[in-house]
């Protein structure tokens, strides 16, 4: 939480610029002495893993565009040369490509733990809605840096995803063929997305500073749901306490990151990638990347007209795959209940685990082929999924009867179970 | 400036006031303008449009198989149809499951109105849910429950003239302006 700088220039120079442009004061105040709640649990350190995988991202990324070359008939073989010839190219690019994946498996442990803890609720709510368009533009960004390799998949996936802006009324065709530059998926297509591709990772970072200065006012909210009473009992500084226990996080996490992309980098990948993109001949299966699996589902869980001839099956999918990521911004209107985390809410706390449940059991569905049972497995899913919004939370918040929150994190620290209770000799360490 | 508080106190416009309205709306014009050539840059290019006509001999299509062509980037079906297949489909003109209802007549009928030869159905490849190509005749493959096209992506069934009959698209398969240029050549776009 912001409040009065504690910093205090030391040596000529820092008092120079301190004057001048308090950039030293700046980073004092929120990486060093920014007060954090003690009882922060592990579920906390995925910001700042995010954070390494948008600079790992970021830096492959622009190392890849000076090996790869934008053109139909080279796209495909550049990237072999990148793979084969170039020094060390085939790490750039699997860190590349699995990246992307573990870029995705941490931005749902953090919105599953905002979901949890109820990070959404006042005062976050603009955090909150800063993460979904983080979200979004993440979509966006993985989506066109698969069209690149120009494989089966990326040609097809294209042709897919280009075509729900046809089913916008009236407008639709005119807005497919100025999005592709022509009547088809073709070189003007490969050519705007790698630029597009290159520029959104730039416009993430710009959302993410909004998004960290936005937990900087109202605080970091922690696993008890309740606010910071008493910051010096509390809280305590973002370094050392924090930097050490999310650099810990960090390698854990790369550990595994870098597991894959040694030893199975093809693992979270489609095969038929690896077939050079051909404009006359769809593959029998059209999947994309696992991390949009659930909302591919939900698209295609839609196969019937709602107004037939007006509202369509193919508009009714492509609302209900982007309104499952939009009604994600208007939870905090939503979920009415004063009580944050889910610790105190037995009965939503029941439903927010079948949620997760059902939306990996979505991305088992957009995994498997149009055909039954799957596509009746996808309806129950999709009408879950937004129940869980769209009834579930409003109206649960209505009749539960939480359990009593601690009065305080300090109250919750001390009262905490045998076994449990940290060691008051050693400040810093955190435990739940 | 007291005359100017004296016409707003009198609820009448003042000449400040239109002239902050008239720069206000020309500043806006002409971000508009300027943002026009930024938006257009992205639409088709004259190379692309220029590609925009192609003949094609339809004797090279055996009776019973389709041909796969290229038109404007755009894969595109020709089927050379068999009689029982025709017949199939005139039966299926009035039949209820049709969603986006057209004849078989309609489905073959040139860009000048004219009726074309109703053995040879000219149509987009693309299928009209979202852009896969439907797996058709003398392609290994199920062809759907009406014995047209079916497309893998995401189940959409067609009949034996193109028309959807099942699944998630919402309109037929498209059918390009095209015109006999003579008994056997078709002059596409």
């Amino acid at each position: 939480m912001s409040g009065p700088s504690k910093y205090v220039p030391q040596s000529g120079f820092e008092k120079w610029i301190d004057k001048r442009l308090p950039l030293v004061r700046f980073a004092y105040d929120t990486m060093i002495d920014f007060p954090t709640p003690k009882n922060l649990n592990y579920w906390w350190t995925f910001g700042a893993i995010l954070a390494i995988f948008l600079g790992i991202q970021i830096v492959t990324g622009i190392i890849l565009v000076m090996h790869y070359i934008p053109a139909t008939d080279r796209a495909f073989m550049s990237i072999a040369h990148i793979m084969r010839d170039v020094n060390y190219g085939w790490l750039i690019r699997y860190m590349h490509m699995s990246g992307a994946s573990f870029f995705f498996l941490a931005v749902y442990m953090h919105i599953f733990r905002g979901l949890y803890y109820g990070s959404y609720k006042e005062p976050r709510e603009v955090l909150w809605g800063l993460g979904v368009i983080i979200y979004l533009l993440m979509v966006m960004t993985a989506f066109m840096g698969y069209v690149l390799p120009w494989g089966q998949m990326s040609f097809w996936g294209a042709t897919v995803i280009t075509n729900l802006t046809s089913a916008i009324p009236f407008v639709g065709e005119s807005i497919h063929n100025w999005l592709l530059g022509g009547f088809a998926v073709d070189q003007p297509t490969l050519n705007r997305f790698l630029s597009l591709h290159y520029l959104l990772p730039f416009v993430i970072l710009g959302v993410v500073v909004l998004h960290i200065w936005a937990l900087h006012v109202p605080g970091n909210n922690n696993p008890t749901g309740v606010e910071v009473k008493d910051v010096e009992k509390e809280t305590l500084p973002f370094h050392p306490y924090y930097t050490i226990k999310d650099a810990f996080a960090i390698l854990v996490f790369l550990m595994v990151y870098f597991a894959f992309v040694f030893f199975a980098p093809e693992a979270l990948n489609h095969p038929d990638n690896y077939i050079p993109a051909n404009n006359q001949v769809t593959p029998a299966h059209i999947v994309p990347e696992w991390y949009l699996l659930p909302f591919y589902a939900i698209l295609r869980a839609v196969d019937f007209d709602i107004i037939p001839g007006i509202f369509t099956a193919k508009l009714g999918g492509v609302i209900a795959m982007l309104g499952a990521i939009l009604v994600w911004l208007a939870l905090p209107v939503l979920d009415s209940s004063k009580i944050k985390s889910m610790r105190y809410r037995p009965l939503a706390r029941i439903f927010w685990f079948i949620w997760i449940a059902n939306f990996i059991f979505l991305g088992i569905c957009g995994a498997m082929p149009a055909q039954a049972p799957w596509t009746w497995l996808s309806k129950i899913g999709l009408i879950y999924y937004f129940s869980y919004f769209l009834l579930i939370l409003p109206l649960v918040s209505k009749f539960e009867k939480p359990k009593t929150p601690p009065a305080s994190i300090a109250d919750s620290i001390a009262n905490a179970p045998k076994g449990e209770e940290p060691n008051p000799n050693i400040v810093g360490v955190v435990q739940n | 400036m007291s005359d100017n508080t004296t016409t707003k106190d009198e609820g009448l416009v003042s000449r400040r006031d239109a002239l902050h309205l008239a720069t206000g709306a020309v500043a806006l014009g002409g971000a508009a303008m300027a943002a026009w050539p930024l938006i257009h840059q992205m639409n088709p290019s004259a190379d692309t449009l220029a590609l925009s006509s192609i003949e094609f001999d339809l004797t090279a299509v055996p009776e019973g198989s389709q041909a796969k062509i290229l038109w404007r980037g755009q894969p595109m079906f020709i089927r050379h149809r068999t009689a029982a297949e025709i017949a199939q489909a005139k039966k299926d003109d009035t039949a209820k499951d049709l969603k986006d209802p057209e004849t078989d007549v309609k489905r073959i009928t040139q860009s000048n109105g004219k009726v074309g030869k109703e053995e040879y159905l000219i149509m987009l490849a693309a299928c009209t849910h979202l852009g896969c190509i439907p797996v058709g005749v003398n392609e290994s493959g199920y062809l759907g429950e009406y014995g047209g096209w079916f497309c893998p992506c995401h189940g959409s069934q067609y009949d034996t003239a193109g028309r959807i009959r099942k699944g998630p698209a919402p309109k037929n398969l498209v059918i390009p302006p095209y015109l006999y240029t003579s008994d056997t050549i078709v002059k596409i776009g």
